[in-house]
């Protein structure tokens, strides 16, 4: 497409949207302060993380063994009780949401950074691309995911190499996000179908934008609050998958503490010293409840059609 | 950009025959994938073995050499899918070749015999399969007679206290971990909870039925109890929303304010026109569920000791007994995709709006 100085000009017009942008969030920030349940998880979450972060101020180490005081039920000094090891449980579970909370963010970043663009180029080129990688997201779809899952770990869980030494939390947040993109790709190229054929996208085109720019600065934008949804409610997918595979055995191996490792642990000692079962689980319930909440809330904010069904105007 | 002429109607025959024929090249590929991945474990399939102490280097050798081990992936690979009858095997590990194989690949219903077993690897899936099965359409029956109810009235009475601590419940049946609302029924049902009468656990905390007993209703009905309201939980959360919302999209429509305009009960409004169709999406997600009534739920089984085939694979991923693992896997991919064709073909059945393309 040849550039005529006219339309060449109209190029500074479009610089304009990041301006808008800025509405849009305000506007779905102001939505979603109304949602009380998003509040809620939002603040419950926050408290998550801080305590989680500030786990170094313990005064306990989480993988120093004290014989002396095993199996202690809940207490002012351990108030999640000590395990059969005598570690401070509240330590390892704060540790513990360090590594959990770290795999289910690392796996929403692979989704989005595989998800995305199999679904723009998807959606934006269609054709034989569209074809192929539609197929190949299909394929992926059907694979029996957890069967998978606990294949792949069970099988990185041998490898001694430096980067996916013993199902690191690296490794582990791999193997989920290589096996999470599908639904992200799908979004992302449902969206591009419908937008690219917008009159703004066309126009884009008209004054020659290159095809990345059209991609990323025109059509993306117009996509974000679904792909943010689905991102947030993935990362609450991920840390409940991250729990059952270490709960199996197979994900984040001790004496790294993670949720579903502290859950493994606690089974054979579970009916006599219960509280090491309930803290951890209680943990992810939470973490899980208030990242959905988030999701919920999120989904309402970038909707505006469905608030209104809400408020019963539509 | 070029506007695609709307393909011309096909009916749902041929459909699904190209459905089914673009399965197969799907269920290859991934069959590939599978092998490949199962087989590149370090050490190999013989890894478990291997790390024996009692077990002499030659000895390991031999075995590779009768399980065909020592040839390249890809004669392995064609030998799992199509047999080595029409090879020399090296039946006794000596490592001359001197008898005709026996296998007969997966493609003529052969999936070799199980490294653990060393039984036939049909006849272990066989012997789980009925318990999966047993168990799963009791947990999906009460998931349907407990999520539809909720998720119509929920929807009917939006935002009444019914509803409020519905969607409430769902929201916390979504965030329970399965397994953890496993271990936590064991601790309030086994370990807390007597019977009054005997001062015994008040429900088991696992298997099947009672061991060295007959069969007994009361007792396979006490066995089930927390198993299937393990399984249940998060379906029940999932499905009752995913109705909820379905019925309110509905509620919404035209034809429903005209079936009201014409006098209709509410109750014939909500029973005959909204669920009716509020009900396509559920049937589609419903189909796409179908797999696990093969697979089984794998922490289910594994928390109450259920023989079934979630717990198979579980085992033979830990032992690494990779002839069953590729069995289920490739079983269970089957079922994914053809579960994937029901729901396409239901939903297109169900909603006449729907055109196959």
């Amino acid at each position: 497409m040849s550039e005529t100085p006219q339309e060449a000009g109209k190029v500074v017009q479009w610089e304009a949207p990041a301006q808008a942008h800025e509405t849009m969030a305000s506007m779905v920030w102001g939505r979603f302060r109304r949602h009380p349940g998003a509040i809620a998880g939002a603040i419950m979450l926050t408290i998550i993380i801080l305590g989680v972060l500030l786990a170094p101020l313990s005064p306990y180490d989480p993988e120093t063994s004290d014989l002396t005081n095993r199996l202690e039920p809940p207490s002012l000094q351990h108030p999640f009780g000590t395990d059969q090891l005598g570690r401070d449980m509240l330590t390892r579970c704060l540790y513990g949401g360090r590594v959990s909370l770290t795999v289910g963010f690392l796996v929403v970043v692979i989704t989005l950074v595989i998800g995305i663009p199999v679904g723009a180029i998807s959606g934006f080129f269609g054709g034989w691309i569209d074809n192929v990688l539609m197929r190949i997201t299909d394929a992926a779809l059907s694979l029996p995911a957890l069967m998978v899952l606990i294949l792949l770990s069970a099988i990185l869980r041998e490898v001694d190499l430096p980067i996916v030494e013993r199902n690191n939390v690296l490794t582990i947040a791999g193997v989920i996000g290589i096996l999470s993109w599908m639904t992200v790709a799908r979004l992302v190229r449902a969206s591009f179908l419908t937008i690219r054929e917008q009159e703004f996208v066309v126009a884009a085109h008209c004054i020659g934008t290159s095809n990345l720019r059209v991609m990323s600065r025109h059509i993306l934008p117009n996509a974000v609050g679904p792909i943010i949804v689905e991102a947030t409610l993935e990362m609450g997918y991920a840390i409940m998958e991250e729990a059952g595979l270490s709960f199996l055995g197979f994900g984040i191996q001790p004496p790294t503490p993670s949720w579903g490792n502290l859950l493994n642990s606690a089974w054979e000692h579970m009916i006599k010293h219960p509280w090491l079962a309930i803290f951890p689980g209680l943990m992810i319930f939470l973490t899980i409840i208030s990242i959905n909440y988030i999701g919920d809330g999120l989904r309402d904010a970038f909707d505006p059609h469905k608030v209104l069904q809400k408020l019963g105007e539509v | 950009m070029p506007v695609t002429p709307s393909p011309p109607e096909e009916n749902v025959g041929r459909y699904i025959a190209r459905r089914l024929l673009q399965t197969i090249p799907m269920l290859f590929l991934l069959s590939i994938l599978l092998f490949t991945l199962v087989n590149v474990a370090p050490g190999g399939p013989l890894a478990g073995h291997g790390r024996s102490r009692h077990m002499k280097p030659e000895k390991a050798e031999m075995l590779k050499r009768q399980f065909g081990l020592d040839k390249p992936l890809p004669v392995q690979y064609v030998v799992w899918l199509i047999g080595n009858d029409w090879m020399m095997v090296d039946a006794d590990g000596d490592g001359v070749p001197e008898s005709r194989g026996e296998r007969r690949g997966i493609l003529r219903g052969d999936f070799g015999f199980s490294f653990q077993t060393r039984e036939p690897v049909l006849d272990e899936i066989a012997a789980r399969l009925p318990n999966t099965i047993y168990l799963m359409s009791i947990t999906l029956l009460v998931v349907a007679i407990i999520a539809i109810p909720i998720g119509i009235l929920s929807a009917v009475k939006q935002y009444s206290i019914f509803d409020i601590v519905a969607t409430t419940l769902s929201f916390m049946g979504q965030a329970i971990p399965e397994f953890w609302l496993g271990m936590i029924l064991i601790l309030i049902f086994y370990a807390w909870l007597t019977n009054p009468a005997t001062g015994e656990p008040l429900l088991p905390a696992g298997g099947m039925k009672t061991l060295g007993t007959g069969f007994n209703l009361w007792d396979r009905i006490q066995h089930l109890i927390l198993p299937v309201t393990m399984g249940m939980v998060g379906w029940v959360a999932w499905y009752s929303r995913f109705l909820r919302s379905g019925m309110l999209d509905v509620i919404h429509q035209d034809y429903i304010r005209t079936a009201r305009a014409k006098g209709l009960s509410e109750r014939l409004v909500m029973l005959r026109h909204a669920l009716k169709n509020a009900m396509i999406p559920l049937i589609t997600i419903f189909a796409l569920d179908l797999p696990y009534i093969f697979a089984g739920s794998l922490y289910v089984e594994l928390i109450f000791s259920w023989p079934g085939m979630g717990r198979l694979y579980y085992q033979s991923a830990t032992k690494r007994d990779y002839p069953l693992l590729m069995a289920i896997l490739i079983i269970a991919s089957g079922v994914t995709i053809f579960a994937n064709l029901l729901a396409d073909v239901a939903y297109g059945l169900l909603d006449p709006r729907v055109r196959y393309e």
